[in-house]
């Protein structure tokens, strides 16, 4: 019992992931008056894409053919620290953070690669805006979770979302809300949603995500959607046991609590997309510099406290 | 009751971050008046039990750093020309690092001075930050106003310390410094018009020259 509840939390997420950007989209097309396309929509895309043959340039070398596996697997591993519900992951030990910031980072590096490995100015154009975005992003969002690991008492993600209870809320709601501040602009930036960078542009001088993997078809491009939507589960879990700590004793009420969070989360996402408009390219630094004034605020106030 | 104030103090120091970042003149004017507005509801919220007297006084201040000041403040602006923008010499991330460290720096200052313990917490370092905030504003910035929306800052920050020190202040010095505020606000607001009128720009780094020599200079 003691391996199958993790092990389950660890399939769950795997399985509810690609469901966030179909609740994305069906608010967006809420705002926009549609009926919008289907909530499994990305179930669907994966499969068609993972039963069809991938071109590959001839100037591409096997860098390119391993970037997309490679930056899942990263991400696959990244979730296996990752709590669930604010419960212990199926991997916990001190500065387990620093391991799911690295993992990050190392599927971030695999993508780039892919793209340059390309040979296509375009797509090293993405590349470059990709990592100077993440130069701001990772600042921000590592020191929001020293902040939370201070908050906690613990230094591993499992330790410090457990020891986040209601309580810490009613003596540290400033820090908590600056996290969750700092954290939320950080997901819409690593994730490529809108005041950042547009999933849908199609528009060259714009693009940063959506140029790096044009030339990825098959199962390749598969790969990388259903990585960027458990990047998406990654945050928005990470808000929501933030914002949703564990209340209740019983495993399926906090588990349904949980999921509630997440959706909502993905909710919020598709909300700004729908009111806001997408930042100037230059002007996105400014957000993410916002992002880590409010994590290095939040750290700051934990510290003197 | 005191979480309330604390998280009115981080308000504060948000709004602080935002004056850094900020690039518009009329969102400055009006950040000041919303800091001004919440560093004087303040003391009721600090306090506990409700007196009629503090209540008076932060209406006072509410009134005045709300309503009036921005009012003065925005008719400047349109009278003077100002432009909408506030012209900084340096970036706006080096602004808010500039604060960030300014914040760091005084939280540690805070914790070093001998003061009586206050219950709330961060307001020292929230005051000496909003302090320094307002000496970013006055330095960094090229136009006239923006000074007088420097003083304003640092006021607002001196207010935040005095109740630090003693959460009930002594009315009358406390009207004091509002009326010579009031005066500043009112006098700046004329001089900036005048200076205006004079000189056809309100950039304070062409005011370091004398008109006159100018003039003969460039034979105007």
């Amino acid at each position: 019992m003691e391996i199958v509840k993790p092990l389950a939390q660890y399939l769950a997420a795997l399985a509810l992931a690609p469901l966030l950007p179909g609740v994305i989209n069906r608010v967006k097309a809420f705002f926009a008056g549609r009926r919008g396309q289907p909530v499994l929509q990305l179930y669907y895309d994966l499969y068609k894409l993972s039963r069809k043959t991938p071109v590959y340039s001839r100037t591409a070398t096997w860098v390119f053919r391993a970037g997309p596996a490679a930056s899942l697997a990263a991400l696959l591993a990244a979730l296996l620290v990752l709590p669930f519900a604010g419960r212990s992951a199926p991997f916990s030990f001190d500065g387990d953070f620093v391991l799911l910031i690295y993992l990050l980072g190392l599927a971030r590096f695999a993508t780039v690669l892919a793209a340059l490995d390309t040979g296509s100015a375009f797509e090293g154009m993405g590349a470059s805006r990709e990592m100077q975005f993440a130069v701001f992003a990772e600042p921000a969002f590592f020191l929001g979770l020293t902040a939370l690991a201070r908050a906690g008492g613990h230094a591993s993600l499992a330790g410090m979302f457990g020891a986040l209870t209601p309580g810490i809320w009613r003596v540290a709601a400033p820090v908590l809300a600056l996290l969750t501040a700092s954290f939320f602009i950080v997901l819409l930036a690593e994730n490529s949603r809108v005041p950042a960078d547009d999933p849908n542009t199609h528009l060259e001088l714009t693009m940063i995500h959506e140029v790096m993997v044009l030339d990825h078809s098959g199962p390749d491009l598969a790969c990388i959607l259903y990585g960027a939507a458990l990047k998406l589960w990654l945050f928005a879990s990470l808000i929501a046991c933030v914002v949703l700590p564990r209340r209740t004793g019983s495993w399926a009420t906090d588990s349904a609590l949980f999921l509630l969070a997440v959706l909502g989360t993905a909710a919020a996402v598709g909300v700004v997309e729908s009111v806001m408009a997408r930042l100037r390219l230059l002007k996105v630094p400014y957000m993410l510099i916002t992002a880590f004034a409010f994590s290095a605020l939040a750290l700051i106030f934990q510290m003197s406290r | 009751m005191h979480t309330l104030a604390e998280l009115v103090i981080v308000f504060v120091i948000l709004l602080d971050l935002a004056l850094a970042v900020t690039g518009s003149l009329s969102t400055c004017i009006r950040l000041v008046a919303a800091q001004g507005v919440v560093a004087g509801l303040l003391p009721l919220l600090a306090g506990g039990h409700f007196q009629p007297r503090a209540a008076l006084f932060a209406g006072a201040i509410v009134t005045l750093k709300g309503a009036v000041f921005p009012w003065l403040l925005l008719r400047a602006r349109d009278k003077s020309g100002a432009g909408r923008d506030v012209e900084p010499l340096i970036t706006y991330p080096a602004s808010v690092l500039l604060c960030l460290g300014a914040f760091i720096a005084s939280s540690w200052l805070g914790s070093r001075l001998p003061l009586p313990a206050t219950g709330v917490a961060w307001i020292v370092p929230a005051s000496l930050a909003t302090i320094f905030a307002g000496f970013l504003l006055i330095t960094t910035r090229t136009k006239a106003i923006t000074q007088v929306l420097g003083y304003l800052v640092i006021e607002n920050g001196i207010y935040i310390f005095g109740l630090a020190l003693f959460v009930e202040q002594p009315l009358m010095v406390e009207l004091a410094i509002l009326l010579d505020v009031f005066v500043a606000v009112f006098v700046m607001g004329i001089a900036i018009f005048h200076i205006s009128r004079e000189f056809d720009h309100i950039d304070t780094a062409e005011l370091s020259e004398l008109s006159d020599w100018r003039r003969g200079e460039y034979g105007r």
